[in-house]
């Protein structure tokens, strides 16, 4: 059982702001249903860049379910130069702290905030490609994200960088990559001295995932719908993608054909080629 | 407003009836039943009773009973006795839906060299007895499969795995904890060489457990020490526990029919409501081969921990197989290699029901847990069939 402090309880069980601004100025989008917690932020911004109006939709545990409350109520009124200073640390302070294992969550609003506010500026949303090195390709977490957070943060042990960004809390490769982040972060070591990660040519498991859902639901799907029928993705395992195939799909006689020439074809061409389609009942 | 307890295969409540039978042990009858004088010798006789009584509920001898301090401890004896009687063999067989007192000391045991197999299992959690057939091998030592899983309740066929395993004379133990108590098992027709079970499960104390060893298979002691437990289990026994072990027994074999039964009706009622009330939700696991108390449903774009949180605002205990934690993207081993889609399987709740449940506490679930799932749903980004697509951004996973 978590400690959760009242505060916590309590904007778990009565959240604030929760829902949709229709015609929002910005949304900030974090997370998926594969990562077991995602965040939509929905911000109204006045002509003066200030925020009157702030709300939210979760999926996930009751300190994500919290977190995205706290930050609703954090940044109503504020102008966006000071909303851009929030931390994730002050999520969680408003809260009365989070347990360590669950920093992650406070991370995830503070995250969801900048991309709302980069959208609403225009400026392009590099959360990994661009911002840095990829170092925990489980959770596809960057060096930058990690160094932020041990900055922000005071980390000084690989555990607690796994609590605030799960990175190093899967196949456990990463850990020495995270060590000397913190090594270099604290100024054990010199940054120059650090060595490149070493260079991982495919794509992480998340970002796999990432991309088959978007092809599935951006093309694929809709294709299929044309015709009454539709497709799940069920699973991935390596390169095997699981889907399960609905509506008119199911009675097509000619099924196994839409499988191999537009679902696989779709995900080898704009995913990876090494990718093989299979259906599973579901 | 007392607790409505619904989650009996994590642990139990002890028998008014058990803890009676423990207490002389724990104020007056505290003598060593290895001692030299009637006041220790005495409870000897106690221990006997109990092995006894644990004995009839599984049909075997009483000298094939071994005390142990629980289920975790059974598990590791069976696996490391079994590999020292047989230091020339380095292959396991198990399954990925194991308890980590099986699954951990199986990834130990690969990091010192041996070799081991995972069986899969399909979307219901059944085994395909051909692949298990087909991993045995002329260097297997052990093959250790459950009994009954805690998170699903599903029910492997024992029969007829051993009937696999022992035509090709490999040994053979099953962690019974989750089935002991609430399905009958019959060892003198059961044909394994090990059986791990616990006390906590079958509303005894926590602390003991019990390692079953047919008569005439090889057996090494993972503990060493003194000669108790005919030198196969040393450390001074823990005759309190043992004495209310024995009981528990006693009483499972006489409430075996009302865990088939009651029990059963109550979970039916259970499931069945849920599932009417609550739209896109699922059993997860097969519903014929299944313990009698258990079911594990997933609520589509929820997640657990928050179902669990809100629910104990009810003083409802359950579940879940959400593990909302750092590093863990993988909701629950078991889900996962069932092949759960993840839109539900972060979403599962396990209720596991006993004989101390009643009819009065499945309403208040029926009432309370349709409007829990639906606030959440509120919150949730995920509403509707389209909800299922990915966010537009990069999965931050933060």
């Amino acid at each position: 059982m978590w400690e959760y402090t009242d505060k916590v309880r309590e904007h778990f069980l009565n959240p604030r702001n929760v829902g949709e601004i229709k015609n929002a100025s910005a949304i900030g989008e974090v997370g998926s249903l594969a990562c077991g917690d995602a965040l939509k932020l929905f911000l109204d911004i006045d002509e003066n860049d200030r925020i009157v109006d702030a709300k939210f939709q979760t999926f996930g545990c009751a300190s994500a379910i919290a977190s995205s409350s706290a930050l609703t109520e954090l940044l109503k009124g504020k102008t966006l130069e000071e909303a851009e200073k929030i931390t994730n640390k002050e999520i969680a302070d408003y809260l009365g702290g989070l347990p360590e294992e669950k920093m992650h969550c406070s991370v995830m609003g503070q995250e969801a905030l900048e991309v709302a506010i980069k959208t609403y500026r225009g400026e392009p949303i590099e959360l990994h490609d661009h911002e840095g090195t990829i170092i925990c390709h489980c959770f596809g977490v960057t060096d930058e994200q990690i160094l932020r957070a041990v900055e922000e943060n005071g980390l000084t042990t690989v555990e607690e960088v796994t609590h605030y960004t799960k990175a190093g809390g899967g196949c456990g490769k990463c850990v020495d990559d995270i060590q000397r982040l913190i090594d270099e972060a604290t100024g054990k070591v010199a940054a120059c001295e650090v060595p490149e990660p070493a260079a991982r040519p495919t794509l992480s498991n998340i970002e796999r995932m990432q991309l088959v859902m978007k092809v599935l639901n951006e093309e694929v799907r809709p294709r299929l719908k044309q015709d009454g029928g539709d497709v799940e993705l069920i699973d991935i395992e390596g390169h095997t993608v699981k889907v399960a195939l609905r509506g008119m799909c199911t009675s097509c006689p000619s099924s196994q054909l839409t499988l191999k020439n537009v679902v696989e074809k779709a995900l080898q061409e704009q995913v990876e080629p090494e990718l093989t389609v299979v259906e599973v009942s579901q | 407003m007392t607790t409505i307890y619904f989650d009996n295969n994590a642990t139990t409540k002890i028998d008014p009836l058990v803890l009676k039978e423990m207490m002389p042990f724990l104020t007056d009858y505290y003598g060593n039943p290895s001692s030299m004088h009637k006041f220790g010798g005495q409870v000897s006789s106690h221990i006997a009773r109990a092995r006894h009584q644990l004995a009839s509920l599984l049909n075997a001898q009483p000298d094939e009973i071994i005390f142990t301090a629980g289920g975790t401890e059974s598990d590791n004896t069976a696996i490391y006795s079994a590999l020292e009687a047989q230091p020339g063999k380095k292959h396991l067989i198990t399954t990925r839906v194991e308890h980590p007192a099986i699954l951990n000391v199986c990834r130990h045991l690969e990091q010192r060299g041996y070799d081991i197999t995972y069986l899969g299992v399909d979307e219901k959690g059944l085994l395909d007895l051909e692949e298990l057939r087909a991993a045995l091998r002329p260097d297997t030592a052990l093959v250790t499969i459950m009994y009954a899983n805690s998170e699903t309740g599903v029910i492997f066929p024992m029969h007829e795995i051993a009937k696999i395993v022992k035509e090709r004379g490999v040994m053979l133990h099953t962690d019974a904890v989750q089935a002991v108590g609430k399905i009958p098992i019959n060892l003198e027709t059961l044909p394994v060489d090990y059986l791990s079970l616990s006390g906590h499960k079958i509303h005894g104390p926590k602390g003991i457990g019990a390692l079953y060893v047919r008569k005439g298979a090889t057996f090494r002691p993972h503990m060493r020490g003194g000669h108790q437990e005919h030198g196969r289990r040393a450390g001074t026994e823990n005759t309190a526990s043992i004495v209310g072990l024995g009981k528990a027994a006693e009483l499972a074999q006489l409430s075996m029919e009302i865990e088939n039964t009651g029990v059963k009706h109550m979970r039916d009622t259970l499931e069945k409501g849920l599932l009417k009330a609550i739209p896109e939700s699922i059993i997860n696991g097969d519903t014929e081969s299944r313990l009698p108390n258990t079911t594990n449903i997933s609520f589509k774009h929820v997640e657990g921990e928050a179902i669990l949180l809100m629910m104990d605002g009810f003083e409802i205990a359950a579940s879940s197989g959400s593990a909302c934690t750092s590093g863990s993207l993988e909701p629950s081993h078991v889900l996962r290699a069932m092949g759960v889609p993840f839109t539900y399987a972060h979403g599962s709740i396990r209720f596991s029901l006993s004989r101390f449940n009643d009819d009065k506490e499945i309403k208040i679930v029926l009432k309370e847990l349709p409007e829990i799932i639906k606030r959440l749903r509120e919150i949730s980004p995920y509403k509707d069939e389209e909800g299922a697509e990915a966010p537009k951004r990069p999965c931050t996973c933060s």
